[in-house]
């Protein structure tokens, strides 16, 4: 610890600063209006950690970070240019498995280079010391703390790299979206997790390069075992608690390296997935602890299983039509299906003639609607619906009583009253929005075929006061418009 | 720095984060993953001590790739937070 100690005040106070300015940025989220500028208040938080860090350390190479930043930069700017707005769940997947892998590979250079961190407990040959894998190399001896700050670091680093890639894989379509149940798997992660913990005090006992490399790999494996029996449905969750672990392992570092600005960060992220984690959940009416035991609806086929050949109103585009034109006041439900089909477009314009024609128009989103938190707000902003026509379920729930159309497209589950009223369903206390109040509900459907994600029916098809629409979103809303023209 | 020092900063930070992020509207909940996404890159700090260090020619190459794969979060990750936020608009802006 003594290279740390003798850090100069300006550069603590820099990472102070640059830290400050993360928070800042995360507080600017609080509203859309104060968003941008916290946006760029982070951006200069960056800029400060890095030019803190340049400045301060031996540069023996400073042309080849200039060409990684380059290479890492080009790439970052391209995808987040191009990448549609759709697709921002397997993005963030994707950019959680970097922080992630990122933190492995910091943690594996601290343990090869420790003097250059400043954890060496005594320089290189005067003191106990060990030897570097693969070479003679003496490597100096990490003082213990440290190691299990490291050893910890490298770890939750290693879960949400192989995490974050299986749960890229299964939002991108790359992997089936079922939950993958292998046999024993209880068991098989929980002799994981605790051989991990036996390596991290072998490692912290010893220092001993096999320990270490050993707990890696262990850890790449148990974050594989964790999220592939998780079902694509239940991604909100997975994707919000592997933006924790991100976080976690970057304050670890942060410990490691004696860093403020990475610690402060580490704990705000982390804090962060960790609360997005608790409002999917809270949301599906889910235990956390029963999310990660994976296999959502493969467990519980026994609820009200799908009910075939009840009768239904099938109705037109024309019939949906005549019925909002004549409206005073529509509430659009929008779910995973209108993101899926695009319609996000189509569907302003649709509300765009209907607000031509006196309706009020307003839409109601449910946290678990989409893939990610947040997800369906994005796609309706990108679709220019102003942010103050998209309501939250509990400001809007009470408004569909006064509606006369509730129009719902691409979500089921979210408004399935059998949540409130059937106790043996596997939503039973899940909180729905109460579209069936609405004097006439219109629901665009695929088809009668399929169910949600739970796997179960909605009673909703056969109420009396349900139209089906059974059509692809986009193309139901296209003739929609082109009916109301 | 000692232990007791970085741990307090620690603990206090993570009831900040709670409250901040308490704070921010569910309709930004996607801007929040990406920027968090971005800002948890500060990793990059270490990435570059390593990366910058004379010493271990391994521990330097390990250090390149974690700059560049931070690099990518860094700039992606602010890039399109921006990119999202500038899509939320209020309603008089517009009148189609």
């Amino acid at each position: 610890m003594h290279d740390v100690a003798a850090t100069p005040a300006w550069v603590l106070l820099a990472y102070l600063i640059s830290g400050v300015c993360f928070i800042l940025a995360l507080r600017g989220l609080s509203s859309p209006a104060s968003s941008r500028r916290g946006n760029y208040v982070g951006m200069i938080g960056m800029a400060i950690a890095v030019l803190t860090t340049l400045a301060t350390h031996q540069l023996a190479s400073l042309w080849e970070i200039g060409v990684a930043i380059l290479i890492g930069g080009g790439i970052g700017l391209i995808t987040a240019r191009r990448i549609q707005m759709t697709a921002m769940p397997q993005l963030v997947a994707a950019f959680h498995s970097l922080v992630g892998m990122a933190a492995v590979l910091v943690g594996a250079a601290a343990f090869l280079n420790p003097e250059a961190f400043g954890i060496a407990d005594m320089p290189k040959g005067t003191g106990w010391t060990v030897y570097a894998p693969g070479s003679l190399d003496l490597v100096a001896s990490i003082n213990p703390v440290s190691r299990i700050e490291m050893g910890l670091g490298v770890a939750i680093g290693a879960i949400t790299f192989s995490g974050s890639v299986i749960a890229f894989l299964k939002l991108n379509g790359n992997m089936s979206g079922k939950p993958i149940l292998l046999p024993m798997r209880h068991w098989i992660n929980l002799a994981t997790a605790l051989a991990i913990i036996f390596f991290l005090y072998g490692f912290f006992d010893s220092q001993s390069p096999i320990d270490f490399w050993t707990l890696a790999a262990l850890s790449f494996a148990i974050g594989f075992l964790l999220i592939v029996p998780i079902g694509g449905a239940d991604m909100p969750v997975v994707i919000s608690m592997l933006n924790s672990y991100s976080g976690w392992a970057a304050a670890a570092m942060g410990f490691t390296l004696h860093n403020t600005a990475m610690i402060i960060t580490g704990a705000l992220v982390g804090s962060s997935g960790a609360i997005l984690s608790y409002i999917m959940c809270r949301a599906m009416n889910r235990s956390f602890i029963s999310v990660i035991a994976g296999g959502f609806g493969a467990v519980e086929s026994s609820g009200s299983a799908a009910a075939i050949d009840r009768p239904y109103k099938r109705g037109s585009a024309e019939d949906a039509a005549f019925l909002m034109k004549q409206a005073d006041k529509v509430i659009i439900v929008p779910g995973y299906g209108m993101a899926v089909s695009q319609a996000q477009h189509i569907l302003r314009e649709m509300t765009d003639q209907l607000k031509e024609q006196g309706v009020e128009v307003k839409f109601a989103i449910h946290p678990v609607a989409g893939r990610m938190p947040g997800h369906m707000n994005v796609l309706l902003a990108e679709a220019n619906v102003p942010y103050d026509e998209v309501f939250e379920l509990e400001d809007i729930n009470s408004e569909f009583a006064t509606a006369d159309v509730a129009f719902v497209i691409g979500a089921n589950d979210v408004t399935n009253p059998a949540a409130k009223t059937d106790k043996g369903s596997p939503i039973y206390g899940m909180p729905v929005l109460d579209v069936e109040k609405a004097r006439t509900v219109l629901f665009v459907k695929r088809s009668m075929g399929g169910v949600g994600y739970a796997g179960v029916d909605n009673e909703l098809f056969y109420r009396d006061n349900t139209m089906m629409l059974l059509a692809d979103a986009k193309k139901m809303v296209e003739e929609i418009v082109k009916a109301l023209g | 720095m000692d232990f007791i020092s970085i741990l307090s900063i620690f603990v206090l930070a993570c009831f900040v984060g709670y409250y901040v992020v308490w704070s921010v509207t569910p309709a930004l909940h996607t801007p929040l993953m990406s920027v968090t996404n971005a800002i948890s890159s500060v990793i990059v700090v270490g990435a570059l001590i390593a990366a910058a260090a004379a010493g271990s020619v391994q521990s330097k190459w390990l250090g390149l790739i974690a700059v560049a794969l931070a690099s990518v979060n860094i700039f992606g990750g602010f890039a399109v937070t921006a990119r999202m936020l500038a899509m939320y608009k209020k309603k008089e802006r517009r009148d189609a």
